[in-house]
């Protein structure tokens, strides 16, 4: 198992007050994501468990799209990885994000 | 042991139980108390004929006004894995004869259930798993699922199982495993008079509440479960 | 963590309401009263599985198993939602442990029902002897739960069925909802074949597989309760129809129980196929059944008389 953590300095906190949101399922190419409003406005973290070895990288590239596209300040995203693909995981931090935000698409 | 010198040493006095069909049904005098006695043997499979004949005289036990304790002898296979047994809901037959063992000992009939021999998956909670108290005799192999077929489901190969098995006795077939985990209180001494160490155990048997998640945290067998169903017992308790 | 802060997310993607396609979390969130569900041990508290990483695979950080309590129609109930797509719903230590609570809780207040949402395979293989007790426990915290007077309603339709363990545990419950889509059985379909061959049991047979130990068979031959409409809605009007209507368990439940096994071994237990079956219940076009959608078939129930029974 692999455990990465990547901290981002935000612009924008993401909207609302609710402090809890969970999305997705850790089964094969899947993946959940735990959203909690617990940082500071300017502060970004995603916390991945994966079992999916060496793709930091891959990783690290998709949470920096991710913070600079999303306002996502004061949350830390807790993942747990199924082995999803680059596109299902931005998918599911989005989903997280907006799930916090109230929002239901 | 045999089942024969099982029965001879819980009964040293005679008793009144038949073998049938891979089934055993019947009583006999224990250490100065009747003592019900229903059991598979043979390591026969257990299906829906069978199920249906044992909680049909754990049923009859409960209807008589004597409070007898039941033992259950297991030395079975897993369920029958059959399309008729399944087909006939096999299920209902298994969880009916549990619900009987249960009911029984919360009437006033403690159960008892010892494995000597082998048992597994369905069949194993079925008979043993639903008794108040466990015991083994040495040489007992209770399992969920024996490894060969655990390496084919989880698509892990046999050496790699039994090399993680070492190292935790949380999967892995075996009494040790059993007993660590919670399952098993006690093995009996086959050396010993089982009708002696029966009538001991009965009188231990104050507890009716299910204490196998307890035992499984002291044994270091299961870390969580006890703790995980304490906090959602107090949750639950305190939300209405 | 109060209930007003814990979102939960529905999956953007839950246009279709159907309850096989729905995450456990969309079940719980569709069949309770809106807002009213108050979870136990939420993911934010990552009580996950000691177990998993052994064999280095990933945890879910409710070890898939929902816990909590809510309203149905105004009335308190605890829930308890299995998430068939991790690990195939099956029990582990956590997961099962978490359904032991809650069930016992249920008990020994008396007053608040419990409905159990299966979606499993059986006992997670990696924690076997965990899961194996686990489902006693559950099994024996279930009848201490009826026997004080307690409804234990179980509901069947998720993707990995309810087999195994979990099948033995729905045997326990005071009533059944199943869906078409829902399996009960106690060896699954593979199993079979591998143990007795592929003559005993074509698990590539899905026709076979769902004639065997699928909804509507359970339904025909008295091994559920209910047939519920593959959709939230349709789940939510069979538990409130089921928690309407649960007597006491006693003896004579049992009693009853035995004589009805007894019966259907007597009838069908030499019958070859789910086909013979329903044919001698009465049904003129037995092969029309699997085909048969949702209105005709519960209308078919209903018209049949040995279906509803207080045998359980």
């Amino acid at each position: 198992m692999e455990h990465l953590n990547y901290r981002h300095i935000v612009q924008r906190r993401a909207a609302g007050t609710s402090k809890l949101a969970i999305v997705g399922v850790v089964a094969s190419g899947n993946l959940e994501v735990l959203a909690e409003r617990l940082l500071p406005d300017n502060e970004c973290e995603v916390d991945i468990n994966t079992a999916a070895e060496g793709f930091g990288e891959v990783w690290q590239a998709v949470v920096a799209d991710f913070v600079e596209r999303r306002a996502s300040g004061g949350v830390r995203l807790s993942i747990n990885d199924g082995g999803a693909r680059p596109d299902m995981v931005a998918l599911r931090l989005a989903q997280a994000v907006r799930a916090l935000e109230g929002e239901q698409a | 042991m045999t089942l024969d010198s099982i029965l001879a040493s819980v009964f040293p006095e005679g008793h009144a139980v038949v073998r049938d069909g891979g089934l055993v049904l019947g009583r006999g005098r224990s250490a100065g108390r009747e003592i019900e006695v229903i059991g598979v043997a043979d390591r026969t499979a257990l299906g829906v004929d069978e199920a249906a004949r044992l909680s049909n005289y754990v049923l009859e036990v409960i209807q008589r006004s004597a409070r007898d304790p039941i033992l259950v002898l297991v030395d079975s296979d897993s369920q029958r894995m059959s399309k008729r047994d399944e087909l006939l809901g096999l299920n209902e037959f298994l969880a009916h004869l549990a619900k009987c063992l249960i009911l029984a000992d919360t009437l006033g009939h403690p159960t008892i259930g010892l494995v000597y021999g082998y048992t597994a998956a369905g069949a194993f909670i079925a008979t043993a798993l639903a008794t108040r108290a466990l015991v083994a005799l040495p040489g007992a192999e209770p399992a969920v699922m024996d490894l060969p077929s655990m390496s084919r489901v989880t698509k892990l190969a046999l050496d790699v199982l039994q090399e993680k098995s070492k190292t935790t006795p949380v999967f892995a077939p075996g009494l040790a495993n059993l007993t660590q985990t919670g399952a098993v209180a006690r093995t009996l001494d086959p050396d010993g008079s089982l009708a002696e160490q029966l009538s001991g155990l009965l009188a231990d048997l104050s507890d009716t509440r299910d204490t196998r998640d307890r035992l499984g945290k002291e044994r270091q067998g299961r870390p969580k479960a006890a703790d995980i169903a304490e906090r959602v017992y107090v949750l639950a308790r305190a939300s209405v | 963590m109060s209930a007003s802060n814990s979102h939960l997310q529905v999956d953007s993607g839950l246009l279709s309401p159907s309850w096989y396609e729905a995450s456990a979390r969309q079940r719980v969130d569709g069949l309770l009263d809106a807002g009213s569900f108050d979870e136990f041990i939420g993911p934010a508290e990552r009580e996950t599985s000691p177990h998993l990483s052994l064999f280095n695979l990933p945890q879910q950080f409710d070890d898939g198993m929902i816990v909590g309590r809510g309203r149905l129609d105004g009335k308190t109930v605890f829930i308890a939602a299995q998430e068939g797509r991790f690990m195939g719903g099956s029990f582990g230590e956590v997961h099962g442990a978490k359904l032991t609570g809650l069930l016992r809780a249920a008990r020994d207040l008396g007053s608040v029902p419990v409905l159990v949402l299966f979606d499993t395979g059986g006992v997670r293989l990696q924690e076997a002897n965990a899961g194996e007790l686990a489902i006693a426990e559950i099994m024996r915290a279930v009848i201490e739960a009826r026997l004080a007077g307690v409804p234990v309603i179980g509901l069947i339709g998720g993707r990995a069925g309810c087999y195994g363990g979990g099948g033995l545990i729905a045997g326990c419950c005071s009533a059944l909802a199943v869906s078409e889509q829902g399996r009960i059985s106690v060896s699954g379909p593979e199993v079979i074949e591998t143990n007795r061959g592929v003559e005993e049991f074509d698990s590539k047979d899905r026709a076979l597989v769902w004639r065997t130990m699928g909804g509507k068979h359970r339904r025909l031959i008295g091994g559920a309760d209910r047939f519920a409409d593959d959709s939230l809605a349709g789940f939510r009007a069979a538990a409130s129809a089921l928690l309407a209507h649960v007597p006491p368990m006693q003896v004579e439940t049992l009693v009853a129980e035995q004589r009805r096994l007894e019966q259907r071994l007597q009838q069908f237990g030499g019958s070859e196929d789910a086909i013979d079956i329903w044919r001698s219940l009465g049904i003129s076009e037995p092969a029309s059944i699997p085909g048969m959608a949702y209105d005709d078939f519960a209308e078919l129930v209903a018209s049949l008389k040995e279906v509803r029974h207080d045998a359980r």
